[in-house]
């Protein structure tokens, strides 16, 4: 059934509470976003009760705050610093152990993850998982852990009605109201007359969850209500960049002065790429215990900001902040399209927030956009570069 | 081993003998029943040592006894030293083969021109191997290998029953040398010189440190070699091995699955841009 046809159903409370209680009944690990640290944080909840209500946030270049207000609901703000990718492609996770010692050794694969249920995802999220998917999923090798965590996994979304200053989804096919890719999707309602949900089960499970609640079905103004706050929030975002031309602007622009501009500011810290919901990039770390019997190796999160992301011997690649941050914004918005056939970014904002001293991925794009360099030279005019050595 | 990429197949170390100071060649075999699929020239595997760390290593030779494999491994950091310090009957883990192949097998009666530089040539030798193996595939045959001195020649026994085959032209060269040294002295470049080929017939590969790669492209070009006949062989760090890690992007390429061999045509964009 196509997304328009399918019914809409009003959801209370107190039926999400009961969703929530029967999928934990199923064995599903849920997970929500919740108030920790001052911040709207995603980790794995045992009672709805749990999740965030309440808080409004304001988020600008490099700061983020959450107010508490009485009229919020659960879900009206935008992103936190974290997003769904740390269930998906956990910060570190044991890859394997092996125990004995180089003479004769032994490997065990540790267990699959569980069966998870996301609450809350906003559609950057959404199009940041199905982005993770070409990465992981479908190229000639998968990540199995991502695979098996996907296989279960249980989506219910949120249509974004809070956007941040920062937010720019509308850049992209996505905008803030999810139109596929997960089995609920909710518009949050909260005003004078009530707090309620629109509904659109999608998947089967939920469908008949659906049919067992005997929700209402949702009336021309409810529809006409969420559909509004859902308008009202892409009148909000700005379009801040246009993918296509950042790709091809950037393919020609590799030693634009610009990067050095942007280095200049940038302290190479690797927030950016901590908190983007797309960044994979990992590394692996050996760990043996005292007895030197026992070895684990363990893939963990790493950034094309760090040192020795791009060391062979010998040194760095990129020794430089100007050609690691290169290294980011072209692979988030050029190389992306040559590697996924997609962007690499879906305008959640997060980097622009989180960076200690707000730099703004689209304002940088636009410095670069407005003085371009055009295409870079072919230096077979090799005057300048002279040939030391032949090893 | 349990359908993940991730995990190494036991391999046994067999035989191991010394190249130079700080090079070994390693012969493997596997520990089980299980071997990874044939390797071909060009490609490469990830050695692990047990509880270091794992590096790419290209194979170095094709045996006719698949499954045994051969890597040479030089001595620059903290896992390849645990490597050849193994003794023989020590286990290394495997995983692979990654990359592309040298597209040696795809070329018919074309005159070859392979320039290495230092350890470029272990990667080399296989391509090397199979035209000795297919020489009547080929046209003129020429090998060109420069390395910093003379004490960091490897491969001796082979070098010297290839600069006594007639069937191809080997040609050597050193950064320095001692008095006593006879032979050519100078960039692996202009041992072009002394190469004979139709670079309108010709297919070059290089492998070697990158700024010598960049030259040899260039010598190539300027002897007349088309661009699309031009192969080399990158380096960068890798962690997995198999795209999902990111270290070896260069530009749009991930170095472990696109190369390590690409074409020239692929690299030309990005081979002058500095920290890319």
């Amino acid at each position: 059934m196509r997304s328009k046809d399918r019914p809409r159903y009003v959801l209370t409370v107190d039926h999400l509470r009961g969703l929530f209680d029967e999928l934990s009944d199923q064995g599903y690990e849920q997970v929500g976003p919740i108030f920790r640290d001052g911040a709207i944080m995603l980790e794995k909840i045992n009672s709805f009760d749990e999740l965030t209500l309440g808080y409004l946030e304001q988020q600008d270049k490099g700061s983020y705050n959450l107010d508490q207000h009485p009229d919020a609901g659960y879900f009206q703000y935008s992103v936190g610093p974290q997003s769904f990718k740390k269930f998906l492609n956990p910060p570190r996770r044991k890859l394997w152990e092996a125990n004995g010692s180089s003479s004769n050794f032994e490997i065990t694969v540790p267990e699959r993850p569980a069966k998870m249920v996301f609450w809350g995802v906003r559609n950057c999220d959404i199009e940041a998982i199905r982005i993770l998917d070409k990465v992981f999923l479908e190229g000639a090798y998968v990540n199995d852990w991502y695979q098996a965590a996907k296989e279960d996994l249980l989506i219910i979304a949120v249509g974004c009605t809070h956007p941040s200053k920062n937010c720019f989804c509308t850049s992209f096919d996505s905008g803030p109201m999810p139109y596929e890719g997960y089995d609920l999707s909710l518009v949050e309602v909260k005003d004078g007359a009530g707090h309620h949900f629109i509904a659109d089960g999608k998947s089967d499970l939920i469908k008949h969850w659906l049919n067992d609640t005997e929700a209402q079905l949702a009336s021309k103004d409810d529809l006409e209500i969420a559909s509004r706050t859902i308008e009202e929030a892409i009148d909000n975002m700005p379009i801040r960049l246009n993918p296509k031309e950042a790709s091809e602007l950037l393919k020609t622009n590799l030693e634009h002065s610009h990067w050095e501009q942007v280095a200049s500011r940038c302290l190479s810290c690797a927030n950016c790429t901590l908190v983007c919901p797309t960044c994979f990039c990992s590394t692996t770390e050996d760990i043996t215990d005292i007895s030197g019997d026992h070895t684990e190796r363990w893939l963990t999160w790493d950034s094309c900001f760090v040192g020795d992301f791009s060391y062979i011997h010998g040194g760095q690649i990129r020794p430089s902040t100007r050609s690691r941050y290169r290294q980011w914004m072209t692979h988030k918005l050029s190389n992306w399209y040559d590697q996924f056939g997609s962007s690499g970014c879906v305008g959640c904002g997060r980097c622009i927030t989180w960076c200690p001293v707000g730099i703004d991925i689209t304002e940088e794009l636009a410095a670069i956009n407005d003085n371009p360099v055009g295409p870079a030279k072919d230096k077979k005019s090799r005057g300048n570069e002279k040939h030391k050595g032949s090893t | 081993m349990n359908g993940s990429p991730w995990n190494p197949v036991l391999y046994k170390v067999s035989s191991k003998s010394i190249e130079n100071a700080d090079l070994l060649t390693f012969e493997l075999d596997p520990v089980g029943d299980e071997a990874i699929d044939p390797i071909a020239p060009g490609q490469f595997n990830m050695l692990y040592a047990f509880g270091i760390g794992e590096i790419p290593i290209s194979v170095s030779s094709i045996l006719p006894s698949y499954p045994t494999l051969v890597h040479t491994i030089q001595d620059v950091g903290r896992v390849s030293k645990s490597l050849i310090q193994l003794p023989v009957g020590d286990i290394i883990g495997v995983r692979g083969p990654f990359g592309p192949e040298w597209p040696v097998a795809q070329v018919k009666s074309k005159d070859v021109l392979l320039i290495a530089g230092g350890v470029g040539l272990c990667p080399l030798r296989p391509v090397i191997e199979y035209i000795l193996d297919h020489r009547e595939q080929f046209g003129e045959v020429n090998v060109l290998f420069g390395t910093r001195h003379p004490d960091n020649i490897i491969y001796h026994r082979d070098i010297i029953s290839w600069q006594s085959d007639p069937s191809i032209n080997f040609q050597i060269t050193v950064d320095h040398a001692f008095p006593s040294w006879r032979g050519n002295v100078g960039v692996v470049t202009h041992l072009i010189d002394k190469a004979k080929f139709y670079p309108e017939n010709t297919i070059s590969f290089l492998c070697g440190p990158e700024v010598m790669m960049r030259f040899g492209i260039y010598a190539c070009l300027d002897a007349g070699i088309s661009e699309d006949m031009v192969y080399l062989s990158m380096e960068r760090n890798m962690k997995c091995a198999i795209g999902l890690c990111g270290h070896c992007q260069v530009g749009p390429y991930f170095t472990c699955k696109d190369g390590a061999v690409f074409p020239y045509t692929m690299m030309k964009p990005y081979l002058n841009i500095s920290e890319l």
